[in-house]
């Protein structure tokens, strides 16, 4: 099966493993990930007021080709994600915000007709969490791993309809169909510090360490993420904890890593 | 002040409703930046809500919201805290010289380890 994949910037440099090991495994699970051709950065945070319009053009027009293809459209970072869904749902449901749109669009109308499937959602969905244990040679046993989803995979809830915002269990569904033990705690879908980071390090440092401790002091020894700001974040908190993408363990499951390593 | 800041614009493109507001505090307990700020989400809705903004565009505390929509989520009131600060939030930057980030800013903030994604949100957020 085809689809219409949309990396973003981030994937293209300091995430390019969540990338990789993404493209690696859909492959092996009968999905074609096409890439949108001339994508440009979704901007990294969806603006919620109604006036920003330029700044959702980069999404709109990702969606647009995913829709002239007619595709559907998978993301992999979960800020990515959370833009273009977002700006989906402001051309499905804001027709003044949409008619604006359409004024730079030329020829190209759009009127909010791709589905978007973040890749956990694509697993669960379109794969199936049935199909992926079928196809696991490197099951990893008797890891303890604590899913930590942020907030741009589940809110708001209304427009991501991912899963339930605030009991998840996408991502704990995925660890148990690489043959991995889910380990639940509260943090995990409280914020890492985001773009906060950036000007005030400190302040990102505390949030992180707090949903850290927490994944800890319930069990985890591993924590996997789909947001590469995420990641940062976390691996700048100072807990002692490894953090990877969930696509490295879905790749390292399917028996595919070791394609990688030379 | 030869700055004008308008209410009725701010609520206007939040798309949110400040008089839903049953003045509960939910929003306030649980955003993740509350210690950072010196208003606090619900503090955000009220004010907005008196149109008494004064105090709210001079605060730094409209750059420690993450976005992380913690509030919106869990308001029981469906009034969305995180939209109105954002709506207030580009009141002021869209203002001429009120950038709270600008590109000369960005070099002492690298390290080899940020992602591309740090920068962009960060502008996308404090920067018109
Ligand atoms: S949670 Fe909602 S109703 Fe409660 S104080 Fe905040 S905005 Fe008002
Ligand atoms: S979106 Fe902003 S105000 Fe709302 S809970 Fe998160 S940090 Fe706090």
């Amino acid at each position: 099966m085809k689809m219409s994949y949309f990396p973003g910037c981030t994937l293209k440099n300091k995430a390019t493993d969540l990338d990789v090991y993404a493209r690696l495994s859909a492959e092996a699970l009968d999905i074609m990930l096409e890439e949108i051709e001339n994508w440009q950065c979704c901007g990294g945070m969806f603006t919620s007021s109604n006036d920003e319009v330029a700044t959702k053009l980069s999404s709109v027009r990702v969606l647009n080709s995913a829709f002239k293809k007619g595709q559907d459209l998978v993301t992999v970072c979960s800020a990515c994600h959370n833009v273009v869904k977002q700006t989906n749902n402001a051309m499905q449901t804001d027709s003044e915000f949409a008619s604006k749109v359409n004024n730079y669009m030329g020829e190209d109308k759009y009127e909010g007709q791709t589905k978007i499937y973040h890749y956990l959602e694509m697993l669960r969905d379109v794969v199936g969490f049935e199909k992926i244990k079928e196809k696991v040679v490197n099951p990893l046993k008797g890891k303890k791993i604590g899913a930590y989803y942020g907030c741009l995979l589940l809110r708001p809830s209304k427009v991501m309809a991912m899963d339930n915002p605030e009991n998840p269990t996408i991502l704990e569904d995925f660890i148990r169909a690489i043959g991995a033990e889910p380990v639940i705690y509260a943090q995990r879908n409280e914020c890492c510090g985001g773009y906060v980071t950036l000007e005030s390090p400190n302040s990102a440092k505390k949030q992180s360490n707090r949903v850290l401790e927490n994944a800890k002091a319930n069990g985890a020894e591993l924590i996997i993420t789909a947001c590469p700001l995420c990641l940062y974040n976390l691996k700048k908190s100072g807990a002692n904890i490894p953090v990877v993408y969930f696509t490295e363990l879905l790749a390292e499951a399917l028996g595919l890593k070791e394609q990688t390593n030379d | 002040m030869t700055n004008k800041y308008s209410v009725e614009e701010i609520i206007k493109r939040s798309g949110a409703n400040p008089l839903k507001c049953m003045k509960c505090g939910k929003c306030s307990a649980t955003c993740p930046a509350y210690d950072e700020m010196e208003y606090h989400p619900h503090q955000f809705v009220s004010m907005i809500a008196d149109g008494d903004i004064e105090a709210l565009v001079k605060s730094d505390s409209i750059y420690r919201c993450l976005s992380c929509f913690a509030c919106v989520e869990r308001c029981p009131r469906g009034v969305e805290p995180a939209k109105l600060i954002e709506a207030l939030k580009l009141e002021v930057i869209r203002k001429k010289g009120q950038n709270y980030l600008t590109p000369n800013d960005i070099p002492n903030m690298l390290n080899e380890d940020l992602p591309q994604q740090a920068i962009v949100s960060a502008f996308r957020k404090y920067t018109k």
